[in-house]
């Protein structure tokens, strides 16, 4: 497979000469930890989300190990008291979403490879872009300060209904329920702030010659979240310093006594919350996009039908947001309303799953290590959006409101999102971050090791759910239709699955480290790809290019018929 | 040391003005989100029209702020009719008039509250009270931001640098002004 | 040119004599614009005295939009703008027409299909019954 020779004329702006090496040598200080260039900020994202993510993991060890042996001694806890499951619960899905799922997704991934994928040398704001990742690391310090604090963190579920998260009384934890909310309202100007960044730099920033079809989907993808972010999370964010005046101050804004209304709190978090799912789960989506189409070496099978049936997907996430409060007491007319359009928005996620098997379908499969979690999501993730439909229907949803099935239809589709997509992100671009390989034995045990135990989680998680488990309850003790042995034993199964998982990861963080120094050279492109980051160096220098790159065609022309190679680099003028 | 990106312009608006314009999108679903929240509470409890509540705020007081921000919304445009002129020196006295006009309004709105929190209408008194200081203490913090740019502003633009900026933060200011349009009838006039 | 016009300092008035003849032939004075929106708020300020609560509505929220498009267009230069931005503009305002759409039956109204907001129901009456039997005491 012969590798064409890059010749970069420097064509398209003058003076695409990004950054002339006249530096200064940074210290440490200037190139880790107060760095502007986009790579790094995205390195900063990665790792704490990374590091989060193991917090959140050891939270969802500690509660499965309770639920499965309640009164249990936890090894590395102790034992779990109702309030202390109740603010591991809560945390852990507010961790998980908001310091894992988007900063890995959005912020890392979005900081890495826009300016790398459309060819610039930075991100246009790069102060406002070190800014953005301050204020995430401080929304991160605040978050885990509520554990300190007395009366401990926040436990009234990530969804923070008022009265519960309103009054101290009920919640119990007077100053961890505000710094929970404070460190939620951060992390949200956060990535205002970055989606700022990522959306002008993608408009404004191309290189000569990308038009706007010209850019790879995963790009698109990240735009279109960061746009979707930002037009849902203005009303969460008014309605999150309500709370926090009705929690300090003692403001009614939620509170029917004095004129307020609880049930706006679930409108205006919901507004977002329903958004906010497309929105970690489009980068994932563009992610895998990516992958498939440079394992398969075949084309995309439809560029604009994914493009546009992004934004119908975008666009509809709008209207879907009471299907979590049908059985709130909201008006039952609206519950119409609300499942017609739940159930229509699975028409265009399942038209992606379509393409991206139809780009599949003829192509040379290279099954490594990135493509196996690119398809691992895809088999998840459908069965995540089938039993949505379920949750969807208002009168099925009835029943399975609160049950351990919602449970584990949104684990079936977060978990592709934030695990799957992610570990195919990080195993697909780590030879461009660090310039090394990744181990593919230790890979491919990691990959095993992580999906099929996933699955042993879950589906035991739908059986319970169906048979009338509730969520957020400490204990079923009480409940004799649940407690009995054949339940005990499902959750004995989802949770000794669970620690295989996590004991997996060790495999994982091993080959990240381990191959930082000995994994093999990857030389610019190793996996033959033709998308505009892997026509510089790995890793790239500051300014990415010496002269910026020009763009002559789209991102996935794969074994075009009459090429000798089977891959046609954007850059290359023929 | 400005990036190569941030000259690139694939849109025909610069960068710096595209983000202003994101920035004010994001803006508008917050108060957005906050006001229409009011607004339903408004509409639902039509005794928050009653001396206990919106009927207790000050019009003129009100009208005078309307006026303030107005004004220095006018100042804010000649600045950048200054700017776009290539004269700094002008641009960042006008900038500085506009800002007084955010202190101007930032004093009356202190002398108001002082007034109406001495007579016992507190942020707890009612839900009328509570969206009151809440809606506009944070478009009061967003007068205040916006002070604070202009100062920072004022270094580079007197010396005929960065010019570009003037029409930036005008926008911004614009903005917030716009804000204040819809909040004036809102908790002023409605009653 | 730009007129260095002698700016007294009057509460935040910016240096005014006769903006934008120069260089903007084509395109409303600033001075003129700053002049109708003290027009416009002056009307809406006299609205609810006329007592008329259609009046008052109109003048207070109609030229409350008047005004904000005067705004926009003029002073922001969205008329010369790309369209984007516009659209993007316009398109965060349709999401709160949504948002509003979506809630206020919930929020807003006080009953519906079988169900009913007895607390907020129990509030308005309790206030309106407050408000009937206070001595009316104006603060303005």
């Amino acid at each position: 497979m012969a590798t064409p020779i890059h010749e970069h004329h420097g064509e398209g702006d003058h003076g695409a000469h990004a950054h002339d090496d006249h530096h200064h040598d940074p210290g440490f200080v200037q190139k880790y930890l107060w760095s502007t260039d986009h790579k790094m900020i995205a390195m900063q994202y990665l790792f704490t989300g990374m590091f989060m993510a193991m917090i959140g993991g050891f939270m969802a060890y500690v509660f499965r190990v309770h639920l499965a042996f309640p009164g249990v001694h936890v090894p590395g806890f102790g034992q779990v008291n109702p309030a202390e499951y109740n603010s591991l619960v809560t945390n852990h899905g507010t961790i998980m979403i908001f310091w894992v799922a988007m900063p890995v997704l959005i912020a890392a991934l979005g900081n890495f490879l826009i300016p790398l994928m459309i060819g610039c040398d930075d991100m246009v704001f790069p102060r406002l872009n070190r800014l953005s990742y301050q204020i995430f690391l401080l929304s991160a310090i605040v978050l885990i300060a509520g554990f300190f604090v007395e009366g401990g963190a926040f436990g009234g579920a990530w969804t923070s209904y008022p009265p519960l998260s309103a009054k101290a009384q009920y919640n119990m934890t007077p100053l961890g329920a505000p710094i929970w909310l404070v460190a939620v309202a951060l992390e949200f100007i956060a990535f205002l702030l970055g989606g700022i960044n990522f959306v002008t730099t993608a408009m404004n920033s191309r290189a000569p010659g990308m038009k706007m079809f010209d850019m790879p989907i995963v790009i698109w993808m990240i735009v279109i979240a960061s746009i979707l972010f930002m037009a849902s999370v203005g009303p969460l964010f008014a309605g999150a310093i309500m709370l926090f005046f009705d929690q300090t101050v003692g403001t009614g804004f939620f509170d029917p006594n004095q004129g307020g209304d609880p049930i706006l709190w679930q409108h205006l978090f919901w507004f977002f919350g329903h958004p906010e799912v497309y929105v970690v789960l489009l980068p994932a989506l563009g992610v895998v996009a990516e992958v498939i189409t440079v394992f398969s070496r075949k084309k995309l099978f439809g560029y604009r039908t994914v493009l546009f049936t992004s934004f119908a997907t975008g666009l509809l996430s709008f209207f879907v947001w009471a299907h979590h409060q049908f059985i709130a007491g909201i008006d039952p007319r609206m519950a119409n309303v609300f499942t017609v359009t739940t159930v229509l928005i699975s028409v265009p996620i399942a038209e992606m799953m379509f393409v991206y098997i139809a780009t599949l379908y003829g192509g040379s499969i290279r099954l490594t290590t990135p493509m196996l979690w690119a398809l691992s999501f895809l088999i998840a993730f459908i069965v995540g959006g089938v039993t949505g439909i379920f949750l969807g229907a208002s009168g099925a949803d009835i029943y399975f409101h609160d049950t351990y099935f919602v449970l584990a239809h949104f684990h079936y589709t977060f978990v592709p999102i934030a695990i799957l997509a992610v570990f195919c992100a990080v195993t697909y671009w780590y030879p461009k971050m660090f310039g090394r390989m990744m181990n593919e034995t230790l890979g491919k045990i990691h990959f095993w090791g992580t999906f099929v135990p996933f699955n042993g989680i879950f589906i035991p998680l739908f059986m319970l759910g169906l048979g009338g488990q509730h969520r957020r309850i400490w204990s079923y003790e009480n409940f004799p239709e649940l407690a009995r042995p054949e339940y005990y034993h499902l959750r004995q199964f989802a949770s000794i699955s669970l620690i295989i998982m996590l004991a997996c990861q060790f495999i994982f963080i091993f080959n990240f480290f381990w191959s930082l120094k000995n994994g093999k050279v990857a030389g610019k492109n190793p996996w033959n790809a033709n998308t505009l980051e892997w026509t510089t160096e790995s890793p790239p220098p500051h300014g990415n290019w010496k002269e910026l790159p020009t763009c002559y065609r789209g991102p996935y022309e794969y074994s075009v018929p009459g090429r000798e190679s089977d891959f046609w680099p954007q850059d290359q003028k023929s | 040391m400005r990036p190569i990106a941030t000259t690139r312009s694939a849109t025909g608006i610069p960068t710096g003005r595209l983000a202003v314009w994101w920035v004010i999108a994001s803006e508008i679903v917050i108060f957005g989100g906050l006001l229409a929240s009011y607004l339903m509470h408004r509409l639902g409890h039509p005794e928050f029209g009653g001396p206990e509540y919106a009927g207790a705020t000050n019009t003129w007081i009100g009208a005078f702020n309307t006026f303030v921000l107005l004004t220095s919304s006018f100042a804010a445009v000649k600045a950048h009719e200054a700017a776009q002129a290539g004269d700094g020196p002008t641009a960042a006295k006008r900038l500085l008039y506009t800002a007084f006009g955010g202190l101007t309004f930032l004093c009356v709105k202190g002398y108001e509250w002082t007034h109406e929190i001495s007579e016992g209408y507190v942020i707890t008194k009612n839900a009328f009270w509570s969206f009151y200081y809440v809606a506009a203490g944070i478009h009061a913090s967003h007068v205040v931001g916006g002070m604070i740019i202009m100062l920072i502003l004022y270094g580079d633009v007197k010396k005929n640098k960065e010019l570009q900026r003037v029409e930036l933060i005008g926008n911004y200011w614009h903005f917030v002004d716009l804000i204040w349009i819809f909040l004036f009838p809102l908790l002023y006039i409605a009653k | 040119m730009s007129e260095h016009a002698h700016a007294h300092d009057h509460k935040g008035h910016g240096g005014h004599g006769d903006g934008g003849h120069g260089d903007h032939a084509d395109h409303p004075s600033y001075f003129k614009t700053y002049i109708t929106l003290l027009g416009l708020l002056a009307v809406s300020v006299a609205g609810p005295m006329f007592g008329h609560p259609w009046l008052t509505l109109i003048t207070a929220f109609g030229i409350a939009v008047v005004k904000a498009y005067l705004v926009a267009s003029r002073f922001m230069h969205l008329n010369i703008e790309k369209k984007i931005a516009s659209y993007l503009l316009l398109a965060a305002l349709a999401l709160l027409l949504l948002f509003y759409a979506g809630v206020s039956p919930d929020v807003m109204k006080h009953r519906g299909n079988n169900w009913e907001n007895m607390a907020a129901q129990d509030e308005v009456e309790r206030a309106e019954a407050a408000a009937s039997t206070a001595p009316a005491h104006h603060h303005e």
